[in-house]
């Protein structure tokens, strides 16, 4: 019976596997030189781009939130993490939220609150590092919701040019 | 003073041997950081110089878990053969030529026995049967392969590990390492003299040591641990040990045969004042042992696993023919050359 071939038949110099093993000794001794890809975590951290969709905040525009308790994110979102209520103000907006709660245990990151929102008023933040040691803690209220919109720019920015809203 | 300083030998080779392990391992996980373009440890003590230590410790506070269905006092006896027999081995090796202390003259060896070389060939094999004990009691599929696995490479590449070394021993005419050494001065490295056996050896030796390409025995991808699957808390630290031990060992006895011991060829003929001389010796030898050590490492982050059936293969298809080579071509030079 005639020895099957193989499709590529090593040479000799593969065969004795020194030479390769020598070659890929090489490579490794390189990279052993190499600048390392590890960033030392908590010391040093990575800046996020602006289509990083970490927890969503509220934007806070002038001391005072954007939003005007529609209720469109709360019934919306598909992990059933917010709940608004609404209440009236004096405000031009004439409505806002008085209890506005996102359960971040519940919260998937989906961003579909942010997509539907008609007042650019939730939007996902750069902020992942979420970690409770209690239940209730794990639900933000407005005092932790609440940002200004300065530090959102860039993903307000990112919202308008990129998602065409 | 006649039992002083063998038990000084004793303790301090010991002692030596330990902290080489510690910081084994430590490097171990450097340079395999290093090769994967990451960091390693870094976190426990100043450039992570602390791990070992605290890794050991840890490993103190481990529970001791004994399979219910295994043999229990094979079980426990099995890593106590591993390290024994690798720390035993030491005792036959030495690290620098005769030193002078107090106008005693004093062997840098433990025992320096006359069988060397067979004593240490013997020794490993006694190794196996930690591995395959193991293996055998902890009644586990997964550790009875890996022991099987042992016994079958070590039977395998003990067999061109012991021809490779005759070549050595043909040469040198003598079973006793001091000579094997003083074989070696200047250029004449076996390695140099007998490169085929110079490869086989060190192939066999990585196979001895169970150590990547060869580490079939572990294999975690395919028998979970294999022969230590089944083991925890001390048990497993012995293992882990008595594996770096050899490592030790496979690379001082490389050294010693094949490249020379202490001997470097420009340094035999400097003339350098009668004192220096030891400590200069000795530091070539550690140096040599410390880059194999390295090379052990290199190795092991670069060759993937051999599968079993290569492994077979190589063994006595390729090793075994190319040993014999080995020894028929020193036994020509011996003939012809008389060397
Ligand atoms: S990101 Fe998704 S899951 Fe989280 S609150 Fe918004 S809609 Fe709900
Ligand atoms: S969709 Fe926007 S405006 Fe409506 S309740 Fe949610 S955050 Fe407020």
């Amino acid at each position: 019976m005639a020895v099957k071939k193989r499709k590529k038949d090593l040479h000799f110099f593969e065969r004795i596997y020194l030479v390769e093993i020598i070659k890929g000794l090489l490579l490794t001794l390189k990279h052993l030189f190499k600048p390392k890809f590890t960033l030392q975590y908590p010391e040093e951290k990575i800046e996020q781009a602006p289509s990083y969709r970490g927890r969503p905040v509220l934007v806070m525009d002038n001391g005072k939130e954007r939003c005007v308790a529609c209720g469109l994110c709360s019934r919306v979102c598909p992990a059933l993490a917010i709940q608004v209520q609404a209440s009236e103000t004096e405000d031009e907006k004439e409505r806002y939220p008085v209890l506005f709660e996102i359960n971040m245990l519940r919260c998937i990151f989906c961003g579909f609150c942010e997509e539907v929102c008609p007042e650019e008023a939730i939007v996902m933040s750069k902020d992942y590092e979420l970690v409770f040691t209690r239940y209730d803690d794990a639900i933000f209220g407005k005092d932790k919701l609440l940002v200004p919109v300065e530090k959102l720019k860039d993903r307000l920015e990112f919202v308008r040019t990129q998602m065409r809203k | 003073m006649v039992v002083l300083i063998p038990l000084a030998k004793i303790a301090i080779a010991i002692s030596i041997l330990l902290f080489i392990v510690t910081y084994l391992v430590y490097f171990e996980r450097k340079i395999s950081a290093w090769i994967q373009d990451r960091i390693g440890p870094n976190r426990v003590g100043p450039y992570g110089l602390l791990q070992s230590p605290a890794d050991v410790l840890k490993l103190f506070f481990k529970e001791d878990i004994v399979p219910s269905a295994a043999t229990k006092f094979v079980h426990s006896l099995a890593p106590v053969i591993s390290l024994t027999v690798a720390m035993s081995t030491y005792a036959v090796i030495p690290f620098g030529p005769d030193i002078e202390i107090f106008g005693q003259k004093v062997r840098l060896i433990v025992a320096d026995v006359d069988v060397g070389i067979l004593f240490i060939l013997a020794f490993a094999s006694i190794g196996v049967y930690g591995l395959t004990l193991s293996g055998w009691a902890s009644n586990n599929k997964y550790s009875l392969l890996g022991g099987l696995r042992s016994s079958a490479q070590m039977i395998s590449y003990e067999l061109s590990m012991g021809i490779s070394v005759v070549g050595v021993l043909i040469l040198a005419g003598s079973l006793r390492i001091y000579d094997i050494i003083n074989s070696q001065q200047g250029w004449m490295w076996n390695a140099f003299i007998q490169p085929i056996g110079f490869i086989t050896f060190v192939v066999a030796a990585f196979a001895e040591t169970n150590r990547l390409p060869f580490d079939l025995p572990e294999a975690e991808p395919e028998l979970v641990g294999g022969y230590h699957t089944e083991y925890s808390s001390l048990k497993f630290a012995m293992f882990f040990l008595a594996e770096y031990a050899n490592m030790i060992i496979a690379s001082c006895l490389i050294t010693t045969l094949y490249l020379g011991g202490w001997h470097l060829p420009f340094i035999d003929s400097a003339t350098l004042s009668y004192g220096l001389m030891p400590l200069i010796s000795v530091m070539i030898f550690v140096a040599k042992v410390l880059f194999l050590l390295f090379f052990f490492i290199w190795v092991r982050w670069s060759i993937p696993r051999f599968r079993y059936d290569q492994l077979m293969n190589l063994g006595w298809k390729v090793m075994l023919p190319l040993s014999l080579l080995n020894l028929m071509w020193v036994a020509l030079l011996v003939y012809f050359f008389k060397i």
